[in-house]
């Protein structure tokens, strides 16, 4: 299990305007989703934690060692990341020979990387679609597709940039499966999303980004029961919350499971 | 102000061997707002594509059937001079951005410079839409550094901005924070009360359910269904459509609560409140 520590961490793309304006938190073994309003700086940490951009102060430990002193090809075998918009990280026109692209370019064995690639198209449900050309597919079939090509990495850290984008009902659980399985692997899961029912079901533990700060970081419950941090964030709480909260419940609970039984009780 | 008639809609993709849509026949009244749902791939984009006359204008294809908004028929106008009439959210954000434009501004004035609005009325309107959008603040923005979601607000703005009849928006708040999305609905939801028509699609039924006067359900090209969400989402089958009903109507379904009037399972969080409080759900015991 990778430990992620986040020092005293700023970036800013211009003179005008910091976008991660100093943060500090560590990243442990329970899946964690980064959640907050629009430009908040979530994909900017991310891209942060890939190396693709470098802090303008403070650092990013991975197991020890600070992001700064390692080179992209040395992040790359250990932090996967599954891009927002996935044309920016598309660019082979077959599925498999872009799911093989990233654990090849890794030095992965060619065996090995063969059937990394098949074992992560099956988990996302694209078997079949091997010599497909990925563009093709429509955004919800190209985004499973980068999920995919990640996934066929075997890292240590997972990023997810909002992965239900265009997902529909099955595409989702199958996320959901996919976030439990890297967990129980002892994966780093890191998902940045908007989807608040997602996070209720799948996430441990919630960070929440506001205006380049890190504003919560707790069990995703208690984050949700925070109102001031939610309307801070421009977030809400998840549907089945919501209807406790209407209810005027004193506890609140996540999922329908869970409300069906204290009402039955 | 228009009414939108869909009569006998069929279209297969070049080079492909599936309907895309299979005689789909549907009838929207003015300033209705319609919600479009279905598991990926059932031709939900497709339909939306066909409204706004790309296809089969930009698409070839087998096209059957005819789209009608008002008395004119889509497919018969090019599509440059149908932008008055019906404007289009696209699925994806990124693909929209023109990419000749510097700056937010001048991407969202894009479609305004060649509808020829005239100077005053286009500040006025893109002023408004970046207001309404809250990205005032990104007007000068290279729009390729925007983050996703100001970037669909960005996509969001500049097609309200052209005043269409018609505004067909796929999925248009997937990348937009939970406030940020409730907001939009509210505002296309406005936009209906104004006469103009709303076709909407999205996978948060929540959201459907709140909003719609009326659903269609899409499965493999066929218009399964088109009706009230009440009637929708009691649906037994809905599931084989690879549709998950919203928490709330499934939570009622759980706990057998159906509202009295018409014994549909509750949609909204209103509904399923209301049903609630009359079991005494505000008091549960293990509280
Ligand atoms: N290349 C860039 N140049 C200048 N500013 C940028 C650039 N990329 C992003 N920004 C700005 O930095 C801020 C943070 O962007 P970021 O993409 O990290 O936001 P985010 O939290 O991921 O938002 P979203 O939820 O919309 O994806 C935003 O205000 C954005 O406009
Ligand atoms: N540009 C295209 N070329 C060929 N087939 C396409 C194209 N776009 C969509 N399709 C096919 O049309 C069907 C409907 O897709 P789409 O309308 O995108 O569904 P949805 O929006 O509901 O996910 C699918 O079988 C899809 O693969
Ligand atoms: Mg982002
Ligand atoms: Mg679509």
């Amino acid at each position: 299990m990778a430990v992620i520590e986040i020092k005293d961490l700023h970036f800013s793309y211009t003179a005008e305007e910091e976008v991660i304006k100093g943060m500090n938190f560590t990243i442990d073994a329970r899946s964690t989703a980064i959640i907050g309003q629009n430009g908040a700086g979530k994909t900017t940490f991310a891209k942060l934690l890939k190396g693709l951009l470098k802090p303008t102060k403070g650092e990013i430990l991975l197991n020890g060692t600070s992001t700064k002193d390692m080179t992209v090809a040395m992040l790359a075998k250990q932090v996967g990341m599954v891009f927002q918009n996935p044309n920016d990280q598309i660019f082979k026109y077959q599925v498999l020979d872009e799911v093989l692209f990233g654990p090849l370019q890794i030095g992965m064995a060619k065996e090995n990387a063969r059937r990394k690639a098949e074992q992560a198209l099956e988990a996302v449900g694209l078997t079949g679609l091997e010599t497909t050309n990925p563009y093709d597919l429509g955004l919800s079939a190209r985004k499973l597709v980068a999920v995919a090509s990640i996934l066929a990495m075997d890292t240590e850290v997972i990023l997810f940039d909002e992965p239900t984008i265009a997902q529909d009902y099955a595409g989702k659980e199958r996320l959901k499966e996919i976030v439990r399985q890297l967990r129980n692997q002892g994966k780093t899961v890191i998902t940045i999303t908007h989807d608040m029912n997602f996070v209720a079901d799948a996430f441990e533990r919630t960070i929440v980004f506001a205006g380049g700060k890190m504003i919560a970081d707790d069990d995703t419950k208690s984050v949700f029961l925070q109102k001031d941090v939610l309307e801070k964030a421009y977030l809400e709480q998840p549907d089945v919350m919501k209807l406790c909260t209407e209810l005027g419940w004193r506890e609140s609970v996540l999922s329908i499971d869970e409300f069906v039984s204290a009402i039955q009780k | 102000m228009a009414s939108l008639n869909i009569e006998h809609l069929k279209y297969k993709y070049p080079g492909t061997d599936r309907l895309a849509l299979n005689d789909i026949s549907l009838s929207i009244e003015t300033g209705e707002f319609i919600g479009i749902i279905g598991r990926n791939e059932s031709g939900k984009s497709s339909l939306c594509q066909a409204i706004a006359g790309l296809i089969p204008n930009f698409y070839k294809g087998a096209y059957g059937g005819k789209v009608l908004i008002d008395d004119i028929e889509v497919k018969k106008v090019p599509v440059d001079e149908l932008c008055e009439t019906v404007g289009t959210v696209f699925q994806n954000p990124f693909n929209q951005v023109t990419g000749a434009k510097a700056t937010v501004y001048e991407e969202i004035a894009f479609g305004l410079e060649n509808m020829g609005v005239p100077k005053e009325e286009m500040i006025r309107r893109i002023d408004r839409a970046m207001e309404l959008l809250d990205i005032s603040k990104y007007r000068d923005r290279y729009p390729f550094d925007l983050s996703g979601g100001q970037m669909q607000r960005m996509a969001i703005a500049g097609v309200i901005a052209m005043h269409p009849q018609v505004i067909i928006l796929d999925e248009p708040t997937s990348q937009l924070d939970p406030q940020g999305r409730e907001e939009v609905f509210q505002a296309v939801q406005k936009l209906c009360g104004q006469g103009i028509t709303i076709i909407l699609v999205e996978h948060n039924m929540e959201k459907i359910a709140q909003y719609s006067n009326r659903v269609a359900l899409l499965d493999a090209g066929t218009l399964i269904d088109f009706d009230t969400p009440q009637k929708i989402f009691s649906r037994v089958d809905l599931e084989q459509y690879g549709v998950e009903a919203p928490v709330y109507t499934q939570i009622g379904k759980r706990l057998n609560l159906t509202i009295e009037d018409t014994g549909c399972y509750p949609v909204t969080l209103e509904e399923a409140k209301t049903v609630l409080l009359r079991k005494g759900g505000n008091d549960p015991v293990w509280l």
